[in-house]
């Protein structure tokens, strides 16, 4: 059957692509040899569990960065200042919020979640999350929020970028196999 | 303990594997069961003790009838780290004997010191292959099969009677292992 050998083919270009780029590395192949005929679905099974996880790690940091003082600026707004008075205390708060979010963010929990993905991202073998995730740590780890937040962006985006491609490339081995 | 005349330790271990994350779990689950072991899965340090009837409430439900052989726990979870969990084991005098195997993806030399004098049997880092549960398994079995060698020549000595079956102590490998492992995952010495 001429199209199930195309689709074959494409498949092993796919994942090789996959490879070849870091999205996966080489702990996937160890879950593949440890599917078979006794537990077929077992690779599907823990990278969906491997989403489910994510989706909220992913949110718990997400809460965890954010610190809301915009009640702050509704009250100014509120006083009805003079147009100077306005921008003398919309620097002032600008400033006390760079200030405080430095204090109010809890790293260590912050860092907490970030190694549990990281470590859950290396037993599926999605190698670019794991990598973000490390150097997502030593942002932490400097308490560094600005950094943090950038890289919480990568890591999301490496996320989303290989839960994609995990799903076709389980559908199509569905298909296939 | 009962008393057993016929080899207790069948080809099959009983694994009880500790972690917090259940994508580890689900693997290290597979990684064991697809080495022929008995697996048990549980998510805290608190459920393992509960598991080992450990957790001071005198339930004699305890186990549920299957020995447990080796303990393979992750190191950082949170509530009981698996380091607090070793000690904890290796303080009780009917677990003391059952190896402990910590797992960690981070390759902390302080880390991996503690855990080791505190008579963890080995420390793994993660990811977990095929390779090192097998080796963990033949470590554990050899040692189950020097004891019964040990207790065939005993009574070769004493002489003993067809009633003296006596109880099985199954105390897994002590002395260190002399293998100098080439692998990077596991890190071991010798145990003083």
């Amino acid at each position: 059957m001429e199209v199930v050998g195309q689709l074959q083919k494409q498949y092993v270009d796919f994942i090789t692509s996959l490879f070849r780029e870091a999205y996966l590395d080489d702990q996937y192949v160890q879950l593949q040899k440890l599917q078979d005929d006794s537990n077929p679905e077992f690779v599907v099974e823990v990278v969906s569990i491997f989403f489910e996880d994510s989706e909220k790690l992913l949110n718990d940091l997400a809460s965890s960065l954010l610190v809301s003082i915009s009640l702050f600026w509704v009250f100014i707004l509120c006083l009805r200042p003079s147009l100077l008075l306005m921008v003398v205390l919309f620097f002032l708060l600008f400033l006390f919020q760079l200030y405080s979010q430095q204090q109010v963010v809890d790293f260590k929990k912050v860092d907490g979640y970030v190694h549990q993905f990281k470590g859950s991202s290396s037993s599926v073998g999605a190698q670019r999350v794991k990598n973000a995730c490390v150097t997502l740590r030593n942002f932490c780890e400097e308490k560094n929020l600005d950094g943090c937040s950038r890289y919480l962006n990568l890591v999301k985006q490496e996320f989303y970028l290989v839960k994609n491609k995990l799903e076709t490339l389980l559908r199509v081995s569905i298909t296939l196999w | 303990m009962g008393s057993d005349c016929s080899s207790v330790v069948a080809e099959e271990l009983h694994v009880l594997a500790v972690d917090d994350s259940l994508v580890d779990r689900k693997v290290i689950e597979r990684l064991l069961k697809i080495s022929s072991c008995k697996v048990t899965a549980v998510e805290s340090g608190r459920r393992a003790l509960q598991y080992l009837g450990l957790d001071g409430e005198k339930s004699s439900v305890g186990f549920d009838g299957l020995k447990v052989n080796l303990i393979m726990t992750d190191y950082s979870m949170p509530g009981m780290t698996g380091y607090e969990l070793l000690k904890k084991i290796k303080s009780s005098s009917n677990l003391r004997e059952i190896p402990v195997v910590i797992m960690s993806s981070e390759k902390v030399l302080a880390r991996i010191d503690r855990c080791l004098e505190e008579g963890a049997q080995e420390f793994l880092v993660k990811p977990v292959n095929r390779s090192d549960v097998k080796r963990l398994r033949d470590i554990i079995l050899q040692g189950y099969e020097n004891d019964e060698n040990k207790g065939s020549q005993k009574r070769k000595l004493q002489d003993l009677s067809p009633t003296s079956c006596f109880a099985r102590d199954l105390t897994p490998l002590k002395s260190a292992s002399a293998s100098a492992s080439s692998q990077q995952s596991c890190l071991k010495r010798p145990r003083l």
